[in-house]
């Protein structure tokens, strides 16, 4: 291909209209049907859906309020990327396992999890310190990529464990996003989970960025066509679509935990805030790209849903908000309370069993310290 | 009982008693069912356990450590094999920031009981990367712990004692030496892992090596004693952590030491063990202690690889230097 041709197509990438994906919910909030994807909630369950989106953007926004004020270190923010993680999340079964990137903020809330976990990690009291067992849900992990390998292989290791091929056999999914797609650990992910049959949905959540870097610094096809090269099932999805981005991933899981092997789903959507509280999104991106992703907001839409349908009304969405209040204002109370740790600490669990040499070392630290007790420092 | 095994077949024994001891072991990696591997260290172990626990990888070495830490976490024991030293650096970024942290990052909640086993070292005549000395890299990282065998009967068992450790354990294997044979007592282990130990006693000089270079050490000492020096030959065994006691009972001793690897001098394991014999021996020494080791050069061609690794010739000339102070 000519140099003008390749820049070109890079053009008519950006210039691209909606691109075609699994919806089931418009901006608008209307219901709209899929041959392949449909979701039966009952009212209840749409509305609990709203609580779940409305909490999660809440407290992220907390967070991101705490690090302003310099109670967190750095906060990377999901806003914009509630519906993906709110749907995805609720799709997993009791027995699934999640590995995420460092902002799977919403589905740890939907596993259940204290919001103030990866709190801990951000403020810098620990480094996550989670038992992924005890949660599935694994560590965030902050190295691009690296935990979609750690997944297949947990993943191989369910079907060793005979623990796929029926309804409650046990699926895996991998949190990634678009930028990590260029990382040679997720191809080899995809090779693996692919080769062995693991029972694996990765999930992309393509936010449009890497940080500063556009999409198409990326890919030069849409992300979900990659699976095919890789021989398993790739689709699209609108990523700010709650009841979709559950339908599909949850469809994804159950193919998986019976049997059918991996698959890919691309959810497409936008990173509303910065990469992190330490970046400056006006550097790379213009106000009206921001804008016309706010008309496609995953929170409005459902509440126009829930509004036109009269699944719930004012007094529903006031209380909920009260709720999001009063958790947020939990978790900053926790936050402020979070103590530092002993630093004399930063040399426990370097070896499972210990080690003569760190003792040592501790213990030098220690006299060290000492020597300053009473003297004014 | 004792059997006589050459490094290679102890290494596959001690594999195979760990996979009939505990079936959370797995062996993984590229050529390690079929084939057996390359230097046929995993041989008949996917015929007898079966390829869902010898596992023929995909070939990325990155994919191999990686799902061996989903693996581990599931519960598995995995053991990797690196096909060569100078192939590992693909996994590196997992080695190095997902393995050795795990446990420390989640304040001991995550253990991770991998062994990934490296045939390290030059004098095979091969190409490039096939002849390297990676493991001050992982001896440099906290979390990882290194050991390095030199005779039959340590293969056997320090292999054995890796895949029971809950550490992540870096286990270099002299591939030069794979063909050497030696007495294995299959009863009893002589040694706890992480433990050096005298290979030949004697009095007037220290020499430390580990891996392929014990046998070059101990083959120095048998040439010095016919110039009437009675070397002290010790087999570190254990490069992370390092087991120093018995080498400053020996510098104490003797007042010189020498330290020998085939790994580039600079910044060494060598450096850090001559740095810690001079913060405790210090007043023992009748010499700075000196190095034997690969130049600072990459690997260099098969041709010249002889002048590149430290020998027989060059240990003694480093003795000589020693008794020259």
């Amino acid at each position: 291909m000519a140099k003008g041709d390749a820049k070109a197509r890079t053009h008519t990438t950006r210039a691209a209209p909606e691109p075609a994906f699994v919806q089931l919910l418009t901006p608008e909030g209307d219901r709209v049907e899929h041959p392949d994807y449909t979701v039966d909630f009952t009212d209840e369950e749409y509305r609990s859906l709203y609580h779940d989106l409305v909490v999660v953007r809440k407290l992220d926004a907390e967070a991101t309020a705490l690090q302003r004020q310099g109670e967190l270190g750095i906060w990377a923010s999901l806003l914009g990327q509630e519906a993906a993680q709110v749907g995805s999340g609720r799709a997993l079964r009791t027995q699934d396992m999640a590995f995420p990137t460092y902002r799977e903020h919403g589905v740890l809330y939907c596993r259940g999890i204290d919001p103030i976990m990866p709190l801990r990690l951000f403020r810098g009291v620990d480094q996550g310190a989670w038992d992924p067992n005890e949660f599935k849900f694994g560590m965030y992990t902050i190295v691009i990529g690296a935990q979609t390998l750690h997944a297949t292989g947990y993943a191989m290791g369910v079907g060793k464990d005979g623990k796929v091929g029926s309804d409650d056999g046990e699926a895996v999914i991998a949190y990634f996003g678009d930028g990590a797609t260029s990382q040679g650990d997720v191809n080899e992910a995809f090779i693996w989970a692919s080769v062995f049959n693991a029972p694996m949905v990765f999930f992309c959540q393509n936010n449009q960025y890497a940080i500063s870097e556009p999409l198409e610094r990326q890919t030069r096809v849409p992300l979900y066509h990659r699976a095919s090269g890789f021989g398993f099932p790739g689709l699209r999805v609108d990523g700010n679509d709650v009841l979709a981005c559950y339908a599909v991933t949850r469809k994804a899981l159950d193919d998986a935990r019976h049997g059918q092997g991996p698959s890919l789903i691309e959810a497409y959507t936008y990173r509303m805030g910065a990469h992190t509280t330490s970046d400056d999104p006006t550097r790379y991106r213009i106000a009206s790209e921001v804008e016309a992703w706010q008309a496609k907001d995953p929170i409005k839409r459902l509440r126009a849903f829930l509004d036109k349908q009269a699944i719930a009304g004012d007094d529903f969405f006031a209380a909920v908000d009260e709720e999001a209040r009063v958790a947020a204002v939990d978790l900053r109370e926790r936050v402020l309370t979070m103590p530092d740790p002993d630093p004399r600490s930063l040399f426990d669990h370097v070896y499972p069993h210990g080690s003569p040499e760190l003792d040592q070392q501790r213990e030098q630290f220690s006299t060290y310290m000492a020597s300053f007790e009473g003297s004014g420092h | 009982m004792a059997e006589t095994l050459t490094i290679g077949k102890a290494l596959n024994t001690g594999l195979r008693r760990a996979m009939e001891r505990d079936p959370k072991v797995l062996i993984m990696g590229e050529d390690v069912g079929k084939l057996g591997g390359v230097f046929r260290i995993t041989d008949g172990l996917q015929k007898d356990f079966g390829d869902e626990r010898v596992i023929d990888t995909p070939l990325a070495e990155s994919g191999i450590i990686g799902t061996a830490v989903g693996l581990a976490i599931r519960g598995y024991r995995p053991v990797c094999e690196i096909q060569f030293d100078g192939f590992v650096y693909p996994a590196y970024d997992q080695i190095v920031s997902q393995v050795a942290k795990m446990h420390y990052r989640s304040q001991g909640k995550v253990s991770l009981p991998i062994v990934i086993r490296i045939p390290f070292g030059g004098g095979i005549g091969a190409v490039e990367h096939h002849s390297e000395s990676p493991e001050a890299y992982f001896a440099h990282t906290a979390g990882l712990k290194v050991v390095s065998c030199s005779n039959p009967d340590d293969a056997y068992w320090m292999i054995q004692q890796s895949i029971e450790s809950d550490d992540p354990i870096i286990f270099m294997e002299p591939k030069r030496r794979y063909w050497e044979k030696g007495q294995v007592n299959v009863d009893t282990a002589s040694a706890p892992l992480h433990v050096s130990r005298v290979a030949r006693t004697g009095t007037d000089a220290t020499v430390l090596a580990y891996g392929p270079m014990v046998r070059t050490a101990l083959d120095a000492a048998t040439a010095a004693a016919e110039d009437g020096r009675e070397l002290e030959v010790i087999d570190l065994r254990t490069l992370s952590p390092l087991d120093m006691g018995p080498v400053y009972e020996s510098v104490r001793r003797t007042g010189r030491a020498i330290v020998v690897h085939e790994a580039p001098g600079n910044l060494g394991l060598g450096s850090e063990i001559a740095a810690r014999i001079t913060e405790e021996c210090f007043y023992s020494l009748e010499a700075p202690v000196l190095r034997v080791t690969g130049f600072d050069t990459p690997y260099p061609a098969a041709r010249v690889e002889e002048e590149y690794l430290p020998d027989l010739d060059r240990v003694l000339d480093a003795v000589d230097r020693s008794f020259g102070f």
